[in-house]
């Protein structure tokens, strides 16, 4: 017997380990839940590490109020389900205080007023650790990002100065008003997401799979049309059979035209595919080569 | 297709290193884009840029140059983790840079690899950063050294410059701890030798790059002899269901767990059985490393994070005291005999003083500088620390789960150095 783990197994392997480290050394934690599919997997993860015990933190929604509405249904359900706390930080109260304004034009999008409300609940709960799904293979600034990164009362990233990260040791120490975001699958690719999702049978929101809606086209993009993206001059509706790569704002999330309508078509189409995820449906990071990089350092997820 | 990386494939984590100039990124780029992790629109980017910048060709280290920073000084800041599978095998690539803060990124970057990749210019032969990195290999128990002379097109494929290079560095490798060396003659910006035999080198009888990392066998570099189970997390559900249950959560880092088997618990030293090993889709029939299970132990003991399962006739070393090599990281603080530091050894976290600096080691050349009084960023030596409590460990190079550290320094809270342990001091 070789006793080898696949590559799955010792993906979840690490990742639980990273889980279960911050369940022991922090004292308020939450998962950062969107509903999307990496967030069902760190949800997964999480219930794995803690069996037969209730995953012992709440998990939080950051909500723009521009949802797809069965991606809340969803939320809903697996939340009860597994008998967690669910904390929604709406953008919209955000927006309501003051404490951001809306952004105007065709091309508003609530995306980056994520990052506020966000710091603001994370002050506002005491939260010390955040786990967040994103991956390094996402996009070219995460590719340096560690499983534990620092962040300052500003819930600014500075990646000039992040800890080295060895063996599985992680350093976990901070002082009151810093907190820690974590990220367990790292080390996973969007191809490793879905096979997990197909090997253990992880139910996902039916958006992921292809169906017919109304779209239309931006900047390259096929984007759902919808109360909160008015159509600008020139743009026509028409109907497709589209799926979703990634599941995020409304407005700022694309489809693809896909005929994939299983996990295992997903994953033969993503196989070929020579787009990647935030390449294809991401308008937020077009803004340009650095806009991942500006918004992390800001503090966003 | 060639690489859909669709299916059940080992995970190899490899580490490369390089000196500036010797094609590093052309690899790691072409290894990528052979195996169709390079997407058409991150092509497209680095294009856009090259072009804005006036590069005369695409310019391929762009694709991992990740910050802005980095970009505006055309230098790589931190290591950058890559991905690419084939059928075989999903690789976990920590790309290490060659100029700023080398030691620290590149032992960052090997402590969990399981092989190591070193590039050499065919035309420059061995250098000192060659050996710089052989070395650190060495110390950081990489089980795997693949040697790549690159560019062998600049020298016309020649087979005597490649022989010449590799008794070389096979020379110099007898200094060190390596136990699987392999040498490959490759040119990156034409692809030889790298995901295929090249037609260009006959005279090489080896694989290709991208076999031997496919191939090379690793499922024995682990330690499935030596029991060790550090207490990660105890699960206690107190809910109906599970009323009584107490499960010791943890991932292996030696040996293999059995139900049935008498273990130890350190520091308690009180004997019992294992009563079962649960995973989450149900009980377990055995677990290694580096598999993260729950254990269930046949008495009601106290039992906390930081403790050690182990078999009773199979212990770690229980001590306040051991010596070890270290490897500053940090540029705010140096290291000297009398710093008191926070360790983080397995899942227990103590306190340390710095007892003695028994040498500084200088990493070109390997010669013991007794007479060093501190450690500066990026230097390596060895010490004698003094825990605050014991600590429960092995030979760094019998177990690198249970004989590595990370030291922390308690007034910036920053990792300051990593550790691996040589034993108690004699």
């Amino acid at each position: 017997m070789t006793r080898q783990l696949t590559h799955l197994r010792a993906l979840e392997a690490e990742s639980v380990h990273v889980i279960r480290e911050v369940g022991a050394e922090f004292e308020r934690p939450v998962l950062l839940f969107s509903g999307g599919k990496d967030s069902i997997v760190m949800l997964r993860l999480a219930e794995k590490a803690f069996a037969p015990a209730r995953i012992p933190f709440p998990v939080m929604h950051v909500d723009t109020g521009h949802n797809f509405p069965e991606v809340i249904e969803f939320r809903d359900r697996r939340v009860a389900e597994l008998g967690v706390q669910l904390v929604v930080a709406s953008v919209q109260a955000s927006i309501d205080a003051g404490r951001v304004a809306e952004e105007r034009g065709p091309r508003a999008s609530r995306n980056r007023l994520q990052t506020t409300t966000l710091l603001d609940a994370i002050a506002e709960h005491g939260f010390d650790a955040v786990f967040g799904g994103a991956r390094r293979d996402e996009e070219k600034s995460r590719a340096k990002e560690r499983f534990y990164s620092l962040r300052d009362e500003f819930g600014q990233w500075e990646p000039k100065s992040q800890r080295p990260e060895l063996w599985n040791l992680f350093n976990g120490r901070h002082v009151k008003g810093e907190h820690m975001r974590v990220f367990p699958l790292s080390n996973w690719t969007e191809l490793d997401v879905w096979q997990y999702i197909g090997d253990e049978g992880i139910e996902v929101p039916f958006i992921y799979f292809a169906h017919r809606r109304e779209v239309f086209r931006r900047d390259g993009m096929v984007m759902a049309t919808g109360p909160y993206l008015p159509l600008i001059d020139g743009e026509e509706p028409f109907e497709a059979e589209v799926r979703y790569r990634t599941v995020g704002d409304m407005t700022c999330t694309a489809a693809i035209e896909s005929p994939a309508a299983t996990v295992d078509e997903i994953i033969l189409e993503l196989a070929a595919s020579r787009i990647t995820e935030r390449g294809a449906t991401r308008a937020d990071d077009r803004f340009s080569e650095a806009a991942m990089e500006d918004r992390k350092r800001e503090g966003y997820f | 297709m060639a690489h859909t990386g669709v299916g059940s494939m080992e995970l190899l984590r490899f580490a490369t290193a390089g000196s500036v100039d010797d094609g590093k990124s052309t690899l790691i780029g072409r290894l990528l884009y052979d195996s169709k992790q390079i997407f058409e629109d991150q092509l497209e980017a680095v294009e856009r840029t090259s072009r804005a910048r006036g590069d005369e060709q695409t310019n391929l280290a762009l694709l991992t140059d990740g910050l802005r920073a980095e970009r505006e000084q055309g230098i790589t800041i931190d290591v950058a983790y890559r991905y690419f599978a084939t059928p075989k095998r999903e690789f976990i690539i920590a790309d290490t840079p060659g100029h700023v803060q080398y030691t620290r990124n590149m032992v960052t970057g090997a402590s969990t690899a399981d092989l190591a990749l070193i590039l050499v210019d065919a035309r420059k032969g061995i250098v000192e950063q060659s050996r710089r990195h052989a070395f650190i290999t060495s110390l950081l128990r990489i089980p795997h050294l693949v040697l790549c002379v690159n560019k062998m097109d600049l020298v016309g494929y020649d087979r005597d410059a490649f022989a010449a290079i590799k008794d070389e560095f096979r020379e110099f490798a007898t200094r060190l701890e390596v136990t699987d060396l392999t040498f490959i003659p490759i040119s990156a910006l034409h692809g030889d030798n790298v995901v295929d035999r090249s037609a260009n080198m006959a005279w090489y009888e080896g694989a290709s790059l991208l076999h031997h990392l496919e191939e090379v066998h690793i499922a024995s570099d682990r330690n499935l002899i030596d029991v060790r189970f550090p207490v990660q997390y105890v699960i206690r559900p107190r809910n109906d269901s599970h009323h009584d249950f107490r499960g010791y959560a943890g991932s292996v880092a030696g040996g293999v767990l059995k139900p049935g088997d008498v273990v130890v618990v350190l520091p308690s030293g009180f004997t019992t059985t294992i009563a079962g090993i649960d995973a989450f889709e149900g009980p377990l029939e055995e677990a290694f490393p580096p598999m993260a299970v729950t254990v269930r132990l046949a008495d009601d003991l106290d039992v906390g994070r930081g403790d050690m399962i182990c078999r009773p006739h199979n212990r770690p070393t229980v001590s306040q005291d051991l010596d070890a090599m270290v490897c500053w990281l940090t540029a705010q603080a140096t290291l000297a005999p009398g710093a008191k530091l926070a360790i983080k050894h397995t899942t227990r976290s103590a306190r340390v003083l710095v007892r003695d600096l028994q040498y500084r080691l200088d990493v070109n050349t390997l010669h013991r500088d007794e007479a060093a009084t501190a450690l500066e960023l990026n230097e390596i030596g060895r010490v004698t620390l003094r825990a605050t409590q014991p600590l429960f460990f092995d030979e760094y190079r019998r177990n690198r789960a249970t004989g590595s550290f990370i030291l922390v320094d308690e007034a910036t809270n920053a990792t300051v150095a990593a550790g691996m342990i040589l034993g108690e001091p004699q």
